[in-house]
């Protein structure tokens, strides 16, 4: 009765359907190293269609639109809970150790632009971007508008996947900039309402420096990036009717957020090692 | 090539056809209060079954096989680079005032009450909730809900309820699961980065300063995003209408409401619990 339980990990052809044991190691390694090196292909072919590619402003702009705008309003309600949350917890924490709350503002900033803003909000892009990337895609992966276009001597990734990733770039980082105020804003009034603490000295600056700003800028950029490729590859790797679009969402959604977790791991760390905290 | 190109572009999505201002306003928000009677309805309908006992246990059996354990890979990485990730926040704070023996307190502490749950839920919400929209959409466009029924059998006790609860027992056990994982890859990243001793960073765990209310918070939190998690999946799944594409809509749609509503019901518990 289950209607969908078959395709959903890729089984090596020749072998039996479930592989188990050392199989199972062996077949998931090679399905990671394997999509890994789609996954390279994929990003370096639209990095070179990006500089050397078609121009066409009025794909990027409606991919914009669809990227940026409509995810306005749902990530400016996401992080505007996220703030009140994070201020409200970290308040009670505070009290708990020390009773100064003067800080709490410019800690709450600091972490907000080196890390949280970015990847919070680019989490939410790729739930909500990635599987509407995916679904596009894949559906047309399905309906065999992909092999139309390959016919036709263009290639998929210089007709979808790069106005997307240009899209992406710029809209992932408009919004984490936008969805950094709204959190910001939201805390400023929870740390009012309910810590007594002045907006004056919760605005506080004083902790920011430039290595903050520029790990949130590289991890801004790094998952506006990822998330059109690994999404968009997920789509082109669909297969199998109606029911492959949906695995293929499914698989969109997880990659991408995984993706922003590695990313976030390894731009984090290497911030670290290179301003020091 | 520059016959490619006289095609013009790829068909894409129209969003022309949208309705604007405040019509659009009204729209939406009668499909919001729609989808929202939709899940009460549900809701209600599933807890009967439950509270009777009228659902299927092998059903059960393998959804919790499909959902849980099959999640269990993306829960372990998702929980062990959120550890690594805390501790790296934490740092410079910890670097600033000295303290040391604070690491595991502040890392401990986010991660119990506020990220792993939140994390946990996002992923599985993308695995499990997305899968479950797809597999029941398909079911739907394909009549096997029609079929079902004209089997005389309760589509809501067969398919379900057996789903609802195996994805808030899935989503209750991985994120204790996360969050013994988190603390492990937190307190070994804080030794390979900051050079604090594991045994320093379970004392300032383990202090006094952290409680099983922390522990619980995230807990409670858990269960609320199964069952929201739950409902919007099937929801959405049942709701499907047009096709194959509409799976595919339903899909993308289960994805964002759930991530919302996460969030907006993480505010909630946050303030209550």
């Amino acid at each position: 009765m289950s209607g969908a339980d078959a395709p959903h990990s890729r089984v090596i052809p020749g072998s039996p359907d479930e592989p188990g044991g050392v199989a199972l190691i062996g077949s998931e390694a090679i399905s990671l190293f394997q999509t890994a090196r789609e996954l390279y292909s994929i990003f370096v072919r639209t990095l070179y269609y990006t500089f050397r590619g078609r121009r066409e402003p009025g794909v990027v702009a409606e991919q914009m639109y669809e990227i940026g705008n409509r995810s306005l309003f749902f990530l400016t309600v996401v992080m505007g809970f996220f703030g009140t949350i994070l201020v409200y917890q970290a308040g009670l924490q505070n009290k708990r150790v020390l009773p100064d709350l003067t800080m709490l503002g410019a800690t709450y900033l600091e972490l907000l632009i080196r890390d949280l803003a970015a990847s919070i909000g680019a989490l939410m892009l790729a739930t909500r971007v990635g599987a509407g990337i995916a679904a596009e895609i894949g559906s047309m992966v399905v309906t065999e508008q992909i092999d139309a276009l390959r016919m036709s001597a263009a290639d998929p990734i210089d007709y979808l996947i790069k106005p997307r990733f240009v899209a992406s770039i710029v809209m992932t980082t408009a919004l984490i900039i936008w969805s950094a105020t709204v959190a910001f804003t939201a805390g400023m009034i929870t740390a009012y309402v309910f810590f007594d603490v002045a907006p004056r000295t919760f605005a506080n600056v004083q902790l920011v420096d430039i290595g903050d700003l520029s790990i949130g800028l590289a991890k801004c950029v790094a998952y506006g990036a990822a998330i059109p490729i690994v999404s968009g590859h997920s789509g082109l790797a669909a297969h199998g009717g109606s029911e492959g679009v949906g695995w293929a969402t499914t698989r969109a959604v997880v990659n991408t957020s995984l993706a922003v977790i590695m990313l976030n791991l390894l731009i984090s760390t290497a911030g670290l090692m290179i301003f020091g905290g | 090539m520059t016959a490619a190109t006289k095609k013009g572009p790829p068909p894409s999505r129209k969003f022309a056809g949208d309705p604007s201002g405040l019509h659009g306003m009204g729209v939406a928000f009668f499909d919001i209060a729609e989808t929202a009677g939709g899940m009460g309805i549900l809701f209600g309908r599933i807890l009967t079954r439950i509270l009777t006992l009228r659902l299927d246990g092998a059903e059960l059996k393998r959804n919790l096989y499909k959902m849980g354990f099959k999640s269990m890979p993306i829960v372990i990485i998702t929980a062990l680079f959120t550890g690594a990730i805390m501790v790296i926040q934490a740092a410079p704070l910890v670097q600033r005032f000295g303290a040391y023996g604070l690491l595991g307190w502040g890392a401990g502490f986010g991660t119990l009450r506020e990220v792993a749950p939140l994390l946990t839920a996002l992923m599985i919400n993308g695995r499990v909730g997305a899968n479950n929209t797809a597999e029941l959409g398909t079911m739907v466009v394909t009549e096997q809900i029609d079929a079902l029924r004209v089997l005389a059998i309760d589509p809501i006790s067969f398919l379900i309820a057996p789903r609802f609860l195996a994805i808030i027992i899935t989503l209750f056990l991985s994120t204790i699961f996360a969050d013994a994982l988190a603390l492990l890859g937190a307190a070994y990243s804080g030794y390979g980065l900051l050079g604090v001793e594991p045994g320093v960073f379970y004392n300032g765990l383990t202090s006094g300063l952290l409680g099983i209310g922390d522990v619980m918070s995230g807990l409670v939190k858990s269960v609320v995003f199964g069952v929201v998690m739950a409902l919007a999946s099937c929801q959405y799944g049942l709701a499907v209408k047009g096709g194959a594409p509409g799976v595919g809509r339903a899909v993308n749609a289960t994805v964002v409401a759930s991530a919302a509503g996460i969030f907006v019901l993480d505010y909630f518990v946050s303030f209550t619990v």
